[in-house]
């Protein structure tokens, strides 16, 4: 990544110039986050005073956004459902990137550009059957008819990323292992596992943002609180009464599930750009 | 044929064949149920009436008005979303790759618009548009209803996919950037090439596969824009898009049979997206991935 970059330090209106650039980009990137905290911040009456920052913070709006029973539901569903579509799709995508990267077979390029294919794949195509599927099945408002269609849209990028990360593991030490007298199995978990365990989790952390983030399936597919997730909750999100503005609850709910994506950015984020460009463009 | 060779591909094939059902019972499955679908009347209100109609589904959607302007709205927002993206991406994938101090704070910031809730982005914009909430009036000395009105709410959407996507185009970018040899951009220098002439000569060329992905990526996803413009104008004002025009039919007003031939049209529309870009990009490019192991 640090390659091509240039080593002299610049004049000092470079210097002033870059920082100032900076500034502005950061700023830029996390406008709609400090606004909506400021939003969330501002009591009631202050709700539509027009102005960026707030003149004074109170906590009702969180206090109102658990009080009521639509929200920590919501949070919960995202949660399992997420982690539980996550755990499965890179499991999944694991054994085929293992077999993509390592093995000799008719067919696996076939795999790469099946997934291609599915990574393209317009999820609306799919709403109808689906809503009509789950109903006759059962599945329609559950856990389970969410965690499906999210293991299957995220399967291509799991698949991509993790071959990626496969194809950078020097591959001798499985051989030296089976020489050894390790099985494949064997020298797969003790030897291989590990190298390659930095790489299946920042698709973890890409498969679970998917997941997190959708909105289609879950406004199409859930109905009550017993599987809703975090963002069908908001953007349906109506206040205890019809009278009243719920912007303030919508906002505190807003950083409340933000709190959680900013926390794995900050630790992981050279991880989830290394999984976001791996294959894109280097494949 | 060894029997080392065949073992091979025998656990080649089983361990790809979970990953490969689970991606074709959810999509080629659906897809052809929803083909199945579109050539019935098939509405869930009326359970009684279903029948085989051949293509009158699509005759409907084809003589509609709905659809026609839903494309156009949703052709205008992809046009103006990528476009923009792919400029300011290329602003910022410069900043980054040239920054001397702050490329982690950068990057980090940057992945903020890329991870957040797409729904939970819409209505932060939506509440900064507001004329009652929102501070960009204030702002801007205006008394303007943004999302009341048709071209105001289309900017309003295009503004917010451009936030939170340009990060995106700019990492894939970036990736590409760092591809171009350093000595190659020295030596042009040295040549007494200018910097547009090092940017148009060698940078965009050698950039070019990560640029065409880049587009290929935003393009489809641009077209299918649905949560922006739910959370934003449930698409009232006219500014409906065609994935808001398939779930309106389907869910809202449960007609499978119609709501799949929109949905179908959705398909094909994506399928001639892709293959416009893979004839741009060669189709060798996007094979190469599994050749290098």
């Amino acid at each position: 990544m640090s390659a091509g970059r240039p080593k002299d330090e610049g004049t000092l209106v470079e210097r002033v110039f870059w920082r100032f650039t900076l500034v502005i980009l950061i700023g830029y990137a996390l406008l709609p986050v400090v606004w909506l905290t400021s939003l969330s911040l501002k009591p009631s009456g202050d709700l539509t005073d027009q102005r960026f920052f707030p003149r004074a913070i109170g906590l009702e709006h969180y206090a109102a956004v658990f009080r009521d029973p639509q929200f920590p539901a919501a949070l919960g569903n995202s949660l399992g459902i997420g982690l539980i579509a996550t755990l499965i799709s890179v499991a999944l995508a694991t054994l085929a990137a293992y077999a993509i990267v390592r093995l000799r077979f008719p067919g696996r390029q076939a795999v790469l550009v099946g997934a291609l294919a599915v990574a393209m794949f317009p999820p609306i195509a799919i709403i109808g059957p689906l809503f009509d599927l789950w109903r006759l099945l059962g599945l329609f408002d559950t856990w389970l008819g969410l965690i499906i269609p999210y293991i299957t849209l995220t399967l291509p990028l799991a698949i991509w990323t993790i071959s990626a990360f496969f194809r950078e593991i020097p591959w001798e030490l499985e051989q030296a292992a089976r020489v050894d007298g390790a099985t494949r199995l064997g020298a797969f978990r003790h030897v291989i596992l590990p190298l390659v365990a930095p790489g299946v989790f920042a698709s973890a952390i890409l498969v679970f943002i998917f997941a997190w983030n959708d909105f289609l399936f879950a406004a199409a597919l859930t109905s009550t609180t017993s599987s809703r997730t975090v963002p069908a909750a908001i953007a349906f999100f109506t206040g205890a009464s019809r009278f009243e503005q719920p912007t303030g609850s919508i906002a505190a709910a807003s950083v409340i599930v933000t709190i959680p994506v900013v926390v794995l950015i900050l630790l992981f984020q050279r991880r989830i750009v290394a999984g976001l460009t791996a294959g894109a463009v280097k494949g | 044929m060894s029997r080392q060779v065949l073992d091979e591909r025998r656990l080649g094939w089983l361990l790809c064949a979970p990953a490969v059902l689970a991606m074709l019972l959810v999509t080629a499955y659906p897809i052809a149920y929803a083909v199945w679908l579109s050539l019935h009347r098939y509405d869930l209100r009326f359970p009684d009436q279903q029948a085989f109609v051949g293509l009158a589904n699509y005759a409907s959607v084809l003589t509609s008005e709905v659809w026609w302007r839903s494309l156009f709205n949703t052709l205008l927002i992809t046009a103006g979303s990528v476009a923009v993206e792919l400029l300011l991406g290329f602003g910022l994938a410069l900043v980054m790759h040239r920054a001397l101090v702050g490329r982690i704070a950068l990057r980090t910031a940057s992945l903020v618009p890329y991870a957040i809730i797409t729904v939970v982005a819409a209505l932060g914009w939506r509440f900064a548009f507001d004329p009652t909430t929102g501070f960009v009036n204030a702002l801007l000395g205006l008394d303007q209803a943004w999302l009341s009105e048709r071209w105001s709410a289309f900017v309003v959407i295009i503004a917010t996919e451009i936030w939170k996507t340009t990060p995106f185009v700019a990492l894939l970018l970036l990736a590409g950037l760092t591809l171009v040899p350093p000595d190659l951009i020295r030596a042009a220098r040295v040549d007494g090439a200018s910097a547009w002439q090092r940017l148009v000569h060698i940078t965009l060329p050698l950039m070019k596969p990560a640029i065409l992905v880049a587009l290929l990526f935003r393009t489809l996803d641009a077209f299918r824009i649905f949560d922006t413009v739910y959370v934003q104008t449930r698409g009232a004002q006219d500014t409906e898009t065609v994935s808001i025009v398939a779930y309106q039919a389907l869910i809202a007003r449960l007609n499978l049979g119609l709501g799949s031939a929109v949905s179908v049209m959705i398909f094909i529309g994506t399928i001639l997206i892709a293959l416009l870009y893979v004839r741009l990009l060669g189709a060798g490019a996007l094979g190469r991935g599994g050749r290098q192991g």
